[in-house]
Order: structure tokens, then sequence, then C-alpha cells
């Protein structure tokens, strides 16, 4: 149990960051850029952490999977980034911030972190207007917020519906310009496909040239790994078709610790699924929250068009269960409050598998002008997937897999269980407790990257001064190579009947069914049983044509799905031991009368760390047991 | 739906590529376009046979990884889409489906519908960015900009990088593309400062890695995904008079 | 380019002004005019600059145009379906369509002021006149100007584009100037030609 020292300075709360910043050892200017460091992920994370590195004068190499930075899947966040500003001066504060998502994450996230990220978030914000991304603004030319779900301060901006996109384009910007110092070098369509460990230490990767398939040897003097969740272990969701988690899952199999992972956030407004060959759930932004209302009928089964509906047959159910904060409640609330609805028969549309976002009052009171300047693209991205209005009809909505508040365990440095080895961004657990809320993601990865790395891994790098350039040459290269290969041969060799994305299909059924929003003893243990079965017959039964030494798409994803026989797994077991319901974890056995999540504080106030044992063996946990100093824990409630 | 398929097949940069007709049986008119294609893979590789690569990733119109020229349009008939949201309803039962990568001397083949872009990246570590070092930002709000400004830098910025305007233009021009790149910034105070050497560093590198000249057929702008203007194309002409 | 081609364009008025002088039974007007243009010291360098930018906007058009072809070595089977302006696709051909005239043109009336073909530089009117009695040259006279017409329309709203000047209330306003532009101007060249061909 020693082995999880979570170095969160000593002192009272809002005094920590200071402190460690004033007291953390530095590098000088011209050791610098003899120290190498690897950046895997071009996201918000990864992409700020590359550029302030190279600022910083550290000689960085940054990969991604994608053919540019910028399509990192930062880029299709869409509501918005919270900063603890207060130009509204509606109250907020650091404190605030920190406190909303302490809440927010049903108490299951570690203070010191979370205080430091809200922290930095005023620093963020500075940073990306003066990169010129273009946030929203009032008449007066000062930024514009908006009020994002579950809280109760405006402090989220945002640019119209892609804020995301608008940071990543930021970040990016950052990036080039420290590509063309020299000091950053990139290199896109490769695949991290694992870590090299030299005497336990992280110093390198293999990674894959997705082009030519060429096996690359890549040394560094640390390795940080910016590569986001893991949502897609449902098949449908709202990530990037390609996202996956095989680089967080090689590093966990070489020693780093996996935190909560079975601690995954449903979002709540997605567009249902249309049809079976559907690749993915598109999001529709949590922001429509702020003026459309939810709801389905009042009768069971009701049939007729949305707007024939009368007033009073309408089940305005969120404002009904939560009149505080109505249709602004947390995402894992909305989300299992909308299962509940469509489980007891009152679901909308063919499917039943959806309910109402409404906008009718909205446009009425606002005008239509005004709630298309808010939300006109998105309005028109769901005219275009689904062919109906939303001006004039509601929108249908459901919930989909989305983020993944769990991760590699980091201590208050970022670095995980692996001396040299970093997770930053949603790639780590540490910030958002059981549950995240809305427009905090762009705001920690963006934090991450940009303001509490490149400061904390000084700390590491200091004693690594007189390490000369790691040689790719070692056994220990030579050994990870040959695993890798052997690795994607045994793939190319099973040659069986189905493709890798049928089972990535059917092991995402097994997850949403019993692993998903709503969870049981005895589901989650009929889990275990189909994902081994699942994964038996996919080592029996799979097939990639091809080789390795050429673009394999399908050898790819193969390796990608391979892996998340392993998370999930992992995943379940993590749900099965909390034998408790917390944020986006809602075991059924612990319910209050009423439906709403009851933790047991007695027993599962601690982040659970699982230690990888070996193949066939069960994973270990360490507790890190989660003190709170200055938060006094309450049930959440948002009545 | 039924469908017959004529998609470019290329096995690598170097290799000769050509057309191979594939017939759809099953297609759903609720399918996207890339949902289409992945059913098509999935036979191809229950056959162990190599399925068609193409470029795509998020599937929700903001990575700008994917794009065909189908049928004459890049990304297909339908304004405004990219071919991940292109639905298949647009698509008439029996319809031959021409699907070809991009064409620009810039954008080499690496595999069928698969392009490399790369000289987007380049053009943009020309340039594309505001020298500001992490953490000497000013306060946000001590930068004031008039809201109808910030909103036309906006919708300069909202390109995806996905090339369709370069696949568009008779010229393989990327003109929208850079000119959408530069107006953000040239619209913005914090961009003005550096403006000068940004439009030349950048319309350089564009003409150096080989796009071609636009001669205002607006093409480009008809087919744009994200609807971007060529008011852009103007502004970065007047930049790069200014710059000089 | 686009400097060049204006000044093309504010040439052409001129040239047409003066061609109406030929539908005047008396030649006098018409070749003094002529006299004018070919001796007047303010005009005498105009016609330099003119010719400079003739040459400027033909060689940087050819230039611009193996550049673009270079930019696509291989082409769509599905072709080009997108809306776009129909002319602004053939610039190059309608540009060397009239080229060609414009060297016909020459022969017929610049070199033989230069003295480098046969003819009396002094009677430029009766020259005219012979020249739209031949059904061949009015053919070919026609078809130019209809191209030229064509070549017109895109290029004077893409000169502004290209000259950065794009207006939310003003390029609406050139396009529809433009266009009259196109009409007016080779329907008046194409007039007289038509008049001294038939009604003569």
């Amino acid at each position: 149990m020693g082995k999880l020292i979570s170095k969160i300075p000593d002192g009272p709360l809002a005094q920590k960051w200071t402190k460690y910043k004033a007291s953390v050892k530095l590098v000088n200017p011209a050791n610098k850029k003899k120290l190498e460091v690897i950046v895997i992920g071009t996201g918000l994370s990864g992409a700020g952490a590359a550029s302030a590195l190279g600022e910083l004068g550290y000689s960085v190499k940054n990969f991604c999977y994608q053919d540019s930075p910028r399509r990192a899947h930062s880029v299709a966040a869409q509501g918005g980034i919270n900063a603890a500003k207060n130009y509204q001066n509606d109250g907020d504060s650091v404190y605030r911030l920190f406190y909303d998502m302490i809440k927010g994450g049903d108490y299951r996230a570690r203070e010191g972190n979370v205080y430091r990220a809200a922290e930095v978030s005023n620093q963020v914000i500075d940073h990306y207007t003066a990169l010129g991304v273009p946030f929203a603004r009032d008449y007066g030319g000062t930024l514009d917020t908006r009020s994002f779900g579950g809280v109760q301060v405006s402090r989220t901006f945002y640019s119209s519906g892609q804020t995301g996109q608008q940071c990543l384009l930021g970040a990016y910007s950052s990036l080039n310009r420290q590509i063309s110092k020299g000091n950053v070098t990139m290199y896109p369509r490769r695949e991290m496909l694992d870590l090299v460990l030299i005497d336990g230490k992280a110093r390198g990767i293999i990674a894959r040239n997705l082009i030519t398939g060429e096996i690359e040897r890549h040394a560094a003097h640390a390795v940080v790994l910016a590569t986001g969740g893991y949502g897609t272990i449902y098949f449908l969701s709202t990530l990037a078709v390609n996202s996956n988690a095989s680089a967080a899952w090689k590093a966990h199999k070489k020693g780093a610790f996996f935190a909560n992972p079975s601690f995954v956030q449903i979002h709540p407004t997605c567009v249902p699924q249309l049809n079976e060959f559907q690749s993915k759930l598109t999001l529709m932004s949590e922001s429509l929250r702020n003026d459309g209302r939810v709801w389905v009928p009042k009768t069971k089964g009701d049939t007729r068009p949305a707007n024939e509906i009368p007033e009073e047959e309408r089940d305005y159910y969120l404002e009904r269960r939560y009149p505080a904060f109505g249709n602004l409640v947390p995402r894992d609330v909305a989300s299992r409050a909308a299962k509940e609805r469509c489980d007891a028969g009152f679901g909308v549309g063919e499917t039943k598998l959806a309910v109402n976002l409404d906008f009718r009052d909205a446009i009425k009171k606002q005008g239509k002008k005004t709630i298309e300047n808010k939300y006109g693209n998105l309005f028109e991205m769901y005219d275009t997937i689904t062919g109906i209005n939303p001006y004039e009809e509601p929108m249908r909505i459901y919930p989909a897999g989305h983020y993944t508040m769990g991760g590699l365990w980091v201590d208050y440095e970022l670095m995980t269980t692996i001396p040299g080895l970093y997770a930053i961004g949603e790639a780590n657990f540490s910030d958002h407790g059981a549950n995240r809320l809305g427009a905090s993601s762009l705001m920690q990865a963006s934090g991450d990257g940009y303001f509490i790395l490149p400061i904390t891994i000084n700390n590491y790098l200091a004693d690594e001064i007189r390490v000369p350039k790691i040689s790719t040459g070692s056994p220990e290269f030579e050994a990870t190579e040959k695993e890798v290969i052997e690795r994607l041969k045994k793939l190319l060799s099973i040659k069986g009947k189905q493709t890798a994305a049928s089972f990535h299909k059917r092991l995402g059924k097994i997850m949403w069914d019993y692993c998903g929003m709503v969870r049981n003893e005895e589901g989650l243990k009929k889990a275990l049983v189909l994902i081994k079965e699942l994964s038996d017959e996919f080592w029996r039964d799979l097939n990639v044509p091809g080789t390795y030494s050429e673009l394999n798409m399908e050898l790819e994803k193969a390796g990608r799905v391979a892996d998340y026989f392993e998370l999930t797994e992992l995943l379940v077991t993590d749900a099965l031991n909390r034998n408790e319901s917390c944020g986006a974890h809602f075991r059924e056995e612990y319910q209050t009368p009423d439906g709403e999540a009851l933790r047991n504080d007695d027993k599962f106030t601690y982040v659970a760390a699982w230690e990888y044992s070996g193949e066939g063996n069960p994973p270990v946990m360490h507790k890190e047991e989660l003190n709170f100093e200055e938060v006094e824990m309450k049930t959440r409630s948002y009545k | 739906m039924k469908l017959t398929l004529k998609i470019w097949r290329q096995k690598n940069a170097k290799a000769k590529g050509s057309f191979v007709t594939y017939k759809m049986d099953n297609v759903s008119p609720e399918m996207a376009f890339l949902e289409m294609l992945d059913s098509l893979n999935k036979k191809l590789v229950e056959e162990d046979l190599d399925p068609v690569a193409f470029d795509h990733d998020c599937r929700e119109g903001i990575c700008g990884s994917c794009g065909m020229y189908i049928n004459g349009h890049p990304h297909g008939l339908v304004p405004g889409v990219t071919t991940c949201h292109l639905s298949m309803r647009y698509f008439k039962e029996g319809e031959t489906i021409w699907i070809e990568p991009w064409r620009a001397k810039p954008f080499p083949v690496i595999k069928d519908l698969i392009v490399d872009r790369q000289a987007f990246d380049k053009i943009q570590i020309a340039g594309g960015f505001i020298s500001i070092n992490t953490g000497a930002a000013p306060d946000a709000n001590s930068i004031l900009i008039r809201k109808q400004k910030s909103d036309e830098a906006f919708d300069s910025a909202i390109c995806i990088g996905c090339g369709a305007c370069v696949a568009a233009c008779k010229n393989a021009s990327a003109m929208l593309f850079v000119s959408a790149k530069i107006s953000q910034f040239a619209l913005l105070p914090q961009g003005r400062i550096e403006a000068k050497e940004r439009v030349r560093a950048m319309v350089e590198k564009m003409d150096e890695v080989g796009f071609g000249n636009c001669s205002n057929t607006g093409s480009c702008e008809a087919e744009c995904p994200k609807k971007i203007k060529i008011v852009n194309i103007a502004r970065l002409n007047r930049e790069y008079f200014k710059a000089f | 380019m686009a400097l060049a081609g204006i000044f093309l364009l504010m040439f052409l008025p001129i040239h047409l002004i003066i061609n109406f002088l030929l539908l005047k039974s008396d030649p006098v007007p018409f070749n003094n005019a002529a006299h004018f243009m070919a001796t007047f010291p303010l005009v005498k360098i105009m016609e330099i600059v003119l010719i400079g930018a003739i040459l400027l906007h033909i060689t940087w058009g050819i230039i611009l145009q193996i550049q673009n072809w270079l930019a696509r070595p291989i082409g769509y089977v599905s072709g080009s379906k997108s809306e776009i302006s129909f002319f602004s696709r053939f610039m190059i051909w309608t540009g060397a369509s009239i080229f060609t005239f414009l060297l016909l043109h020459f022969f017929n009336f610049y070199f033989v002021k230069l003295g480098l073909v046969k003819g009396n530089p002094e009677d430029f009117y009766s020259m005219a006149h012979d020249l739209f009695k031949i059904p061949a040259y009015n053919y070919i006279y026609l078809a130019c100007f209809t191209l030229l017409g064509f070549h017109l329309f895109h290029a004077f709203s893409s000169a502004f584009q290209t000259l950065g000047l794009n207006h939310r209330i003003w390029t609406p306003v050139v396009k529809v100037v433009a266009l009259v532009y196109a009409i007016i101007l080779p329907a008046g060249f194409a007039f007289i030609s038509i008049i001294l061909w038939l009604f003569r």
C-alpha cells in the first residue's frame, strides 16, 4: 500500500499550489535542450503540454494517430470551458468552482488537485484569448459567459457550439509555433503500441507508423500520456470512432495503476440511435438545456406527434423532480432520469428510447433570432442528421457514453506510479471524481497541459540532467519491440471470419446493458462472464486481412479492441467492488427510496487504484483514502 | 436500396490505381455515407479482402478527417455537410456513385481514398499563430473586441481543414483555407501585431507546396462543408498587399 | 493580372466610342480620331502602357494557368458539378480566342499604322468599311465579341475580388455592373459591325 503517495503539499488548500511552485526544483535553460520529452496525443492537454514544454526549451516529440494534430477529439467539445473569472459578478470564485467540482464529482475527487484545476482556470482563459480563440463577446467588447449543467453561476466561456474546436485550434497554433522553432518535432499518423521501461523508469515508446507500418523506437527522459478517455468501450458513444485506450492500457500493464475505471459519464443529450448500422452517437451540447425543456408524455406509449400533445399532458420530469435546478441538473442525474422514464414506458420516437427537448417556450419568449444565435449550428446539425427541424418540433435526445472520469492514477505532480510517466487531461483520473461537471473537461485538460505539467515535470527532470540522450539500441527497446511485433503477428494469424468492429459492437452492447447508466451485482457478474466468452471468441474468430508492414486500418482497430477486452474486465471489476452509488456510478442496490444515488462514505471514500498483476491473475486494488479538509461531505441534492 | 459503387482503389502512394466496382444490395436510407462504406468493408474483411481505406474519426462533422469526392462534389451533393454526415437518403435507388480521393498535387494519395494533407499543416506552421508564451497573457477582458469583429473572426475560424476547397477548385487552390486562417487572426487585435509577417509567410508556403492559383470561380465557397465565404479571400488579398 | 485586366477594361469603352464614328457617312471624324490616337503624345504613352498591360495579362495568365494545371495532375472522373459561375471555368480559352482575334486586328490596323503591313494609316475608316463587307470577317468578329463578353463578365467582378475589394453592399452592385458591362460593350461593337455589314 505504500506505493500510493499523492504528494499533496501541506498547508491550507488555497496555498498549496503557490507553495508547490515556489519550492519545486528547476532545470537550467542550458540543460533543458538536452532533455527529451515524449508527449502522446495532441488534444488540449497534449498540444498544450508539448507547446508549453517547447517554450521552456525542452526537446519535445509529439505523437498523434490522426493525420494532423488539429483533429484530436478535443475538437468535438461543444458547450464551453469554465473559469472562475467572476466576470458576471454573480458570486463566483476559485473556491466556488472548486466546491462545485467536488460536489458534482460526488466527493470522490482529491481536494488538492481540484482546487488547483479551479485556480489555473483563469490563466487558461487568458491564454486562449491571447492566442486568438474567438470566444463569444458582449456588445461592450468583453467576454460573454453562460450557465452550464449543474451550477448556479454563469462561468462558462464559449465559442458558439464549437468551443472545443476553437480552443484546440488555439492549442494547435501554439504547437505550430514551437514546431516552426524546432522545439517540437511532430509525428502524426503514429500509434503508440507500448511503453519502454529502463531500470523502472519510462524511457520511451514503441510506435507504429500507420502509413508504412514501420515499427519505430522513440526514446526520451520522460513520457507524457495525453491520450484521452475510453468512452468507446460502449461502441456507440460521443467519441471519435478511433479514440482508444491502448496507450494508457499498455502503460497500465507496464506498472501504472488504473484508478476508478468504472467512473464513466453518460451524456444526457445525444441524438438517439437511428439504425443498427450506426457507428457513433452525436452529442447535442448540454447548453441546450439552458433553454430547452425536457419532457415525455404523461400517458404511457403515447404515439401522437409531440406538437399535438397539449401542455397539461406533458411531464416535464426534470422540473418536477428537481425544482431548484430543473433542466440544469448534472449530467448523471439527467441521464438516469431519462433512462428511468424510458424504462417505465414513457419514451418517445420509434424505438421509445428517447425524450423530448423542446424549444417551443424559449422561441416564444426570446424570439427565433435569439435562439438561432445561441444554438443555430446545433439545430442545423440536428436537422442534417435526423431530417427534423428543431425550430418546429422538439428534438429527441437520449443519453450516450461520453467521458471517462477514471484513468491512470496520478499524484499531485500528474506522475503515474511509473517514474517518468505522466498522464494528463482525460487520460488521468484526478479531478472529476465520480462525475464531471459540464465545461470542466476543456478546463482541466488545458490546465494540465499548459499550466501544471510544465511546472511539475521539472521536479523529475531536474534529477535527470546527468542522464545522457537515451539510446534506442538498448535490450529493453529490443525486447519491447519484439513483444509488439509478436502481438501484431498474433492478431494477423487468427484468420477467422469476423471483423474487429463486429466484436467491438458486441462488447459495447454488453457494457451498455450491464455496466452503463445503471448497474447491479448480478448484471456485472454476468458481464464478466460474457466479456470472457466474447474475448475467447475474438482470439479464435477474428479476421484481419493484410500485413502489419503497410497501412492496415483493420489491424489498428483489432489491437484497440483486444485491449478493450482487458480494460472492460477491469472496469466491471471496479464497478463490482464499489458497493455504493456515487456520481455516474449508480448501483441499483444502493439508492434512496426516491431513486437517488446513495453513497457509502464510511467504506468508499477512496480512490480504487488497480495494479496489473500479470495475465490471468486478478488485478490488485490499492486504496488512496480521500481526506476532505475543506469541504463537508453532504448528500448531493439538486431538489 | 441497391447501389453501384465505383471506388478508386490504390494500394499505396507508388502503385497505379484504378476504379473498382462494388454492388451494394442492402443500403438503408438512414445510413450515413461512411456507415455505408463500413458495411462494404465488413463484407470485404469477412471475405479476407482488403477493405477500402478512408480517413474518418469524429463522425460528427468537426474533425475534418473524412473527405471524398462523390459524384462530382467534395463531400457529395448536399451543401454544408461533411461526408460523415451525408445521409444515404439523398441517393436514388439504383444509382451509380463515383467515389474518388481529393485530387491535388500537394495532396498525394496514400492509399485508396486517403490523401496526405500535411501541406495544410506546413502552411500553418509557417505562421498560423500568435506569438505568445504560456503565462504571458494579460487578463482576457483587458482586450476589448467589438462583438461584430469577434463574430466575423469566428465565422472564419470554423474551418475544419478538410481540404474540400482544394478538391473543388479547378486550380486546386488553397486560398479559401489560407484566407480563413489569415482572416481569423487579421480581424482580432491580438493577431494584428504580426499580421504582415504572417500573411507573407503563409502565402509563400502555400505557393511553395504547390497549390494552384485562385481565379475566383467560387467553387470553394459552394462546396465548403462549413460554408466559409470567399470574402475571406478578398481579405487575404488585402492583407497581402498591405504587407509590403 | 487584375491590375492589367482593369486597365484593359478601361480602354475598351474608349475604343467603342471611337468605333461609333464609323457609323457616320462622313469618314473625316473617325479618321481624325484615329489620327489623334496615333499622334497625341499622352496617348502614345498610354499606348505603350496598354501594350505592356496586354503582354503582362497574357504572359501572367499563361504562367498561372500552367501552375494551375500542374497543381492537379490527375483529374476527376466524375467531373466537377459545383454550382459556380459558368464562364469562370473557361477564362484561359475565352482569353486565347480574344488573343487570336487581337492578332488579326493588329494585322488589319495596328501594324498598318506601324508601317509593318501595307495600307493607308490615314484612312482606317475605309479599311474598316471594307473589312465589314466580308461575311467571314463578320462571323469571326461576332463570335469573338461574344467570347469577350463571357470573358469580361467573370473578369470584371473577379478583378475586384483579387484586389481585395469585397464588400457586403458593393460586391453585389459590382456583379450587376459587370453583367451590364459584359453585355453592353460587346453588344456595342457587334452593333456597329452588323450595321456596316448588312445596312451599308
